[in-house]
């Protein structure tokens, strides 16, 4: 079958098997961004937006996205300039080996258009579903606060 | 001290030379690199934890539409090796085979499936039929060397395993003095028995390669692993290609804490790449990832500690047992750890014992865990001296510190266990473990906590401390390389084996360049792990990269630093003793003249002395100097559920002079954070059958941000003259003291001693339900 779909503001027609993975159909479409890790909904790793929510691709069927706009990493640098959400996180040091930094990034940018003063608590509950093996969380959570800074325009 | 200076671009918080192009989310994972008609490989593996195989039926698999290849222990070459990426020759046991006619545990590689879709590939794969002829298994480790207990590794031609016909794979036993004589004339005599369950890795990269033919014929690895250069090595081994056949690259890697320092998927899809020429694929499911890699080794040790009245530690002993599993991947030398690296923090002792055996079981295969048998051994050892505490009535905190090791001392133990061969001997350069813990106890108010009356309800606090120490690089055998060379805007390319899997290595390295060349950090270009370009390194392990690694390039740019002064002194008429070195600029300290960098590695290249600057360095360790560190916890136990909340963990860590702090400590928060999970929910488990059952993030439970506690990480100003820049390692010792702290804290909250860990709510309710608290 064939869906449309708009990622990144770019239209795309595809032909996909029905029980295709919106994972699976983006990674092939070349946004490399998506990472597959657990592949069952466990760890966040996958998320992409759906309309500017937060979804996990791996367990998204991409036949019920047909017509929808996704927003991936590959985004949300425009002119390869980093997005301040990206900047903090590596000022922060909130990325080690960066596997979950995708995910990662996208669900602290639909929480943070909600919540632009987030404090540790509201952190740590908007983003549990996105696992990290590396930081521990401690600079993640600095990063997430960087960010809100910058995104509402005061310096660090 | 005298080295100590200001510097500019070390110890300075530079942001990671790939982080841009990883957060923009650039193709830069082995995964996200397309190679068009690629062939997806998918492995059949043994449902039974022990069988021989009878026979193998492809025949229906090979109907299915896409399926191109099917290969089993009979496509594949023989060779026995080791999975394990060590040293050459490796301390582990040669008892690996690529596909065997045996399986050992629920997981064993049986078939390789090779099909143009990977879901044609699954599809194939559970349709081969393979008839076992089930054998008993060995389920429990400490039933493995019983009389009559089913032999493991019955096969020809293994090499190096202890005692096969006992499945003992290693054994190590050695004494400073005699111990049992020193115990008996002790005041105090505490011996307890500690067990501690395996770990996961759980990394969020799965394990994945591809191997292609690129246009010359030569076979191409690119893959997540920790030891490219090994991987080379054991390739060429066991398919018998020439190393110069053979080119391996490591992209970025998401994460490995030790689980990618052994060849787990490169065999297979080489094997699909040798037979069909195509280029294959594989990326491991996280079942796999779980099941049929490595784990850490389980272990139980029996620990006895000796002291006077007085509270020195006379004799110390510790008597173990680990489960290697089907296979004997890092066996004698993770063993080895859990002594080397524990029993040199308490050097004041008469006596001292470490022995025991590692033993198979029909259980996943054991291997390299940060920490790598030390956070095994100190649960026993920091555990056992705090119970002595109590029977003296000491401050467990005090009785350590009083025992430590300290600057300027030493410990035989240094010189007597190195890893799988002796060690080195060594005197301790730099140890601030004085000021970790000085800092540490304010922190949690150790002194107002530790002796606080019990106030009575359902909930009640305690805290607990743990001491601990690794080291820097496998002394002496460990070798790192790197090289430098210029550019005509004087940047420097840097190209170094050493193997950054997210930890910061390659931005750390390009620090001590820019340090030492005066240069800012984007002037250099760093290129790292592949076999082809980059110089040796033994990859990303023992703490080794900082310490091995960073000479090898620190040394590699004093060398090219040299060559730039002779050239600028040529240039500038002027003697090379009188040019120095300084902000991208060659100088004449007699009279200022200068010249920048890039005019005159441009004039060597077309018109002035023509010459390419490069230098290389080689760089292995004479010593291995330890990292120390004070954790500090504060637990809240909740009497009705036996829940535990760890309410503050503070670690300290003395790791030299960190070249880039912000990375240092998030290598301590993380593997903080690992300790904290392993200590209390990260729990495997498996069925009657020995099939693990928490295998996936929904069974084993790793913290999520909702775990995540007060954490609180710092290091303390330290400086190892013989590290780069006075750089020691950090990555490993962070997950060594989590366990025992949280050991130490239940028991001085609830007066309950676990001795199993990981400490689950149901273990400390029943004791808390025993003991009537």
């Amino acid at each position: 079958m064939k869906i449309k779909l708009t990622v990144n503001k770019k239209a795309h027609e595809v032909q996909i098997d029905p029980g295709e993975m919106l994972l699976d159909v983006l990674r092939r479409l070349g946004y490399k961004s998506v990472r597959r890790s657990c592949d069952s909904a466990s760890c966040g790793n996958c998320t992409v937006l759906l309309e500017g929510k937060p979804i996990l691709s791996c367990i998204t069927f991409a036949a019920s996205v047909d017509n929808c706009s996704i927003e991936t990493v590959e985004g949300l640098s425009e002119k390869e300039e980093l997005h301040p959400i990206q900047e903090a996180i590596l000022e922060t040091g909130g990325s080690q080996c960066g596997y979950c930094i995708s995910g990662l990034t996208l669900t602290i940018k639909s929480f943070l258009a909600e919540n632009p003063d987030p404090d540790d608590e509201e952190i740590k509950k908007a983003l549990v579903g996105n696992l990290c093996r590396c930081t521990g969380y401690e600079s993640q959570i600095k990063a997430v606060k960087l960010a809100a800074k910058k995104l509402r325009g005061e310096k660090r | 001290m005298s080295e100590r200076k200001k510097f500019n671009y070390v110890n300075k918080n530079e942001i990671k030379v790939d982080g841009p192009s990883i957060l923009k989310g650039k193709p830069v994972y082995t995964d996200d690199f397309d190679f068009p008609g690629a062939l997806h490989v998918v492995l059949v593996r043994s449902t039974y934890p022990h069988a021989r195989i009878k026979s193998i039926d492809k025949e229906k698999a090979l109907k299915v539409p896409g399926v191109v290849e099917i290969l089993t222990y009979e496509d594949v070459p023989q060779k026995i090796f080791t999975k394990a990426g060590q040293g050459y020759p490796e301390p582990s046991p040669y008892d690996s085979f690529i596909l065997s006619k045996k399986v050992r545990y629920v997981g064993d590689p049986v078939a390789i499936v090779a099909a143009e879709t990977v879901n044609a590939a699954r599809i194939a794969a559970s349709k081969v039929n393979v008839e076992y002829e089930k054998l008993e298994p060995v389920l429990d480790f400490k039933k493995a060397t019983k009389d009559g207990a089913p032999v493991i590794h019955d096969e020809e031609g293994t090499k190096d395993i202890y005692d096969p016909s006992r499945n003992i794979a290693s054994h190590y036993e050695m004494e400073v003095g005699n111990t049992d004589e020193v115990m008996e004339k002790c005041d105090y005599v505490v011996e307890k028995t500690y067990h501690i369950n395996t770990q996961l890795h759980a990394m969020m990269e799965p394990h994945v390669s591809i191997s292609y033919y690129d246009a010359n014929g030569r076979l191409v690895v690119i893959t997540s692993t920790q030891v490219p250069f090994h991987t080379r090595r054991i390739l060429s081994m066991i398919f018998d290609i020439p190393i110069r056949k053979i080119r391996v690259i490591k992209p970025r890697i998401g994460g490995g804490f030790g689980g990618k320092q052994a060849v787990h998927v490169e065999p297979y899809v080489i094997a699909v790449t040798l037979k069909t020429g195509r280029p294959a694929r594989m990326i491991f499911e996280r079942p796999e990832v779980s099941m049929a890699t490595n784990i850490r080794h389980e272990m139980e040790f029996k620990a006895t500690v000796g002291a006077s009245k007085d509270g020195t530690i006379k004799a110390l002993s510790l008597d173990g047992l680990s489960n290697t599993g089907a296979y004997g991947e890092h066996a004698l030398t993770v063993f080895m750890v859990a002594g080397s690296k524990t029993l040199p923090l308490y050097n004041k002792v008469e006596a001292v014992r470490f022995r025991g055996d590692v033993v198979y079981t029909n259980l996943p295969p054991a291997g390299a865990y940060r920490g790598y048998g030390a956070p095994q051994g100190l649960f026993a050892l920091d555990c056992v001296i705090d119970e002595l505490a109590h029977e003296l009535e000491a401050d467990p905190l005090e009785l350590k510190r009083k025992n430590a090791i300290k600057e300027g001392e030493t410990s035989p133990i240094f010189k007597i266990m190195g890893e799988g061969t002796e060690g080195v001997e060594q005197i301790v350069r730099s140890c601030k473990l004085d000021e970790c813990i000085e800092k540490g106890k304010k922190i949690i108010k150790w002194d107002e906590k530790i002796n606080h009356k019990k106030e009575p309800g359902k909930k009640v606090r305690g805290v607990g401390c743990a001491l601990a120490m690794q080291g820097s690089g496998i002394a002496k055998v460990d070798m790192g390389a790197a090289s430098v060379k210029v550019n005509e805007d004087g940047s420097v390319n840097l190209h170094l084996g050493a193997t950054d899997l997210g930890t910061g290595s390659d931005t750390i390295m390009a620090q001590i360049v820019a340090e030492t060349l005066d240069i800012p950090v984007e002037k250099v270009i760093v290129y790292s792990s592949d076999t082809d370009m980059t110089p040796f390194d033994v990859g990303a392990y023992a703490s080794s990269t900082t310490y091995v690694s960073g000479n090898a390039v620190k040394n590699a740019a004093e060398k090219l630093k040299n060559r730039i002064k002779e050239k600028a002194a040529h240039y500038l008429n002027t003697d090379v003793d009188n040019i120095e070195v300084k902000n991208q600029h060659a100088l004449n300290k007699e009279n200022g003249e200068k010249i920048s960098f890039s005019d005159l590695f441009t004039k060597l290249f077309y018109t002035f002395e023509q010459e390419q600057l490069m230098a290389s360095a080689s760089y292995v360790g004479n010593e291995s100097p330890p990292p120390y560190l004070a954790t500090f916890a504060e637990v809240e136990v909740d009497l009705e559920t036996g829940k535990v909340d760890v309410l503050k963990i503070v670690s300290v860590a003395d790791c030299g002079m960190p070249i880039n702090p912000i990375q240092a400590r998030g290598q301590l928060e993380g593997a903080t954070m690992q300790g904290l999970g392993w200590a209390l929910y990260e729990d495997v488990k498996y069925d009657g059958r020995g099939r693990m059952l928490t295998n996936d993030f929904f069974t084993y439970k790793i913290p999520s941000r909702m775990d995540y506690v007060n954490m609180e990480c710092y290091l303390v100003d330290s400086y190892e003259p013989s590290g780069p820049f006075g750089a020691k390692s950090i990555a490993e010792i962070g997950i060594d003291t989590p366990v025992p702290a949280i050991a130490n804290a239940i028991y001085n909250a609830t007066g309950i001693r676990l001795r199993e860990a990981p400490f689950s709510s149901e273990k400390l309710l029943m004791e808390i339900l025993k003991n009537e608290i």
